[in-house]
């Protein structure tokens, strides 16, 4: 078991809202990806901080699937072009912590982009696999920190 | 030599939501610098401490990964060459 370093909760002032049904596709899409780290594309309206579509994709990482994950440029601009075309923003990204806090990582951080929420589920194996939180993040425009932007749930 | 850099979602905050900027540059790094030279809040989010392209900031130049370029980041560019900043996803628990 890693180090876990408790980190206080610094606000952004904002909240992402995301839809009840897409949460539920982005915890499914945790769930069944556990042990290993999923990830995935949150499209919406950036203006209200709102996401309207979950929209999975490959975790292409090399190394240790169950600590890391990434997706290639390529196909992340393919994702978020077809979401542009349907008329979405890009919104942000999720990924999942296998057996791990919703808290952010120094590697999250080392490799955030700015300007887009980061929403980040925590996954317990015990006695089944489950999403047991799920917090949202924003990179500060300084890269020294990650900003707390919590899961609003919305009909 | 003026060339076109497209700009992805994350990063149009610091080119006043530009999707597409032009900027003179004989290479891909001359353009790269003068695009962080005009829109400098971007500096930091493409390039670590040391300078260097961060490892998860792609750059294409047309349909090449620059990376992949027999002479990288110091390929000359023709006018109205495009450059694409693609960036990568990558992260997970500490």
């Amino acid at each position: 078991m890693s180090s876990r370093i408790e980190r206080p909760k610094t606000p952004s002032g904002r909240t992402l809202s995301v839809s009840d049904p897409e949460l539920r596709r982005l915890h499914d899409h945790a769930v069944r990806g556990y042990p290993h780290e999923v990830v995935g594309l949150l499209a919406g309206d950036r203006s209200t901080d709102t996401v309207t579509r979950v929209v999975p994709l490959e975790n292409e990482t090399a190394d240790d699937p169950a600590r890391r994950f990434r997706v290639n440029g390529l196909k992340l601009m393919r994702a978020e072009q077809a979401v542009e075309a349907d008329g979405l923003d890009v919104v942000g990204y999720y990924h999942s912590h296998p057996d791990h806090p919703a808290n952010w990582s120094d590697t999250d951080r080392e490799q955030a982009l700015p300007d887009v929420a980061y929403v980040i589920a925590a996954v317990q194996g015990s006695p089944s696999p489950h999403v047991s939180d799920t917090q949202g993040w924003r990179l500060r425009d300084d890269r020294a920190v990650m900003l707390h932007q919590p899961v609003i749930p919305s009909e | 030599m003026q060339v076109s850099v497209h700009i992805p979602t994350a990063l149009r905050a610091f080119t006043g939501r530009q999707a597409r900027v032009e900027v003179e540059g004989e290479t891909v790094e001359a353009a790269l610098t003068a695009l962080t030279t005009t829109h400098s809040g971007l500096h930091k989010h493409l390039r670590d401490s040391e300078g260097r392209l961060r490892s998860f900031v792609n750059v294409y130049l047309g349909d090449e990964d620059i990376r992949f370029l027999p002479e990288g980041a110091q390929t000359p560019l023709a006018a109205g060459a495009e450059l694409t900043i693609v960036p990568s996803i990558a992260g997970g628990r500490s």
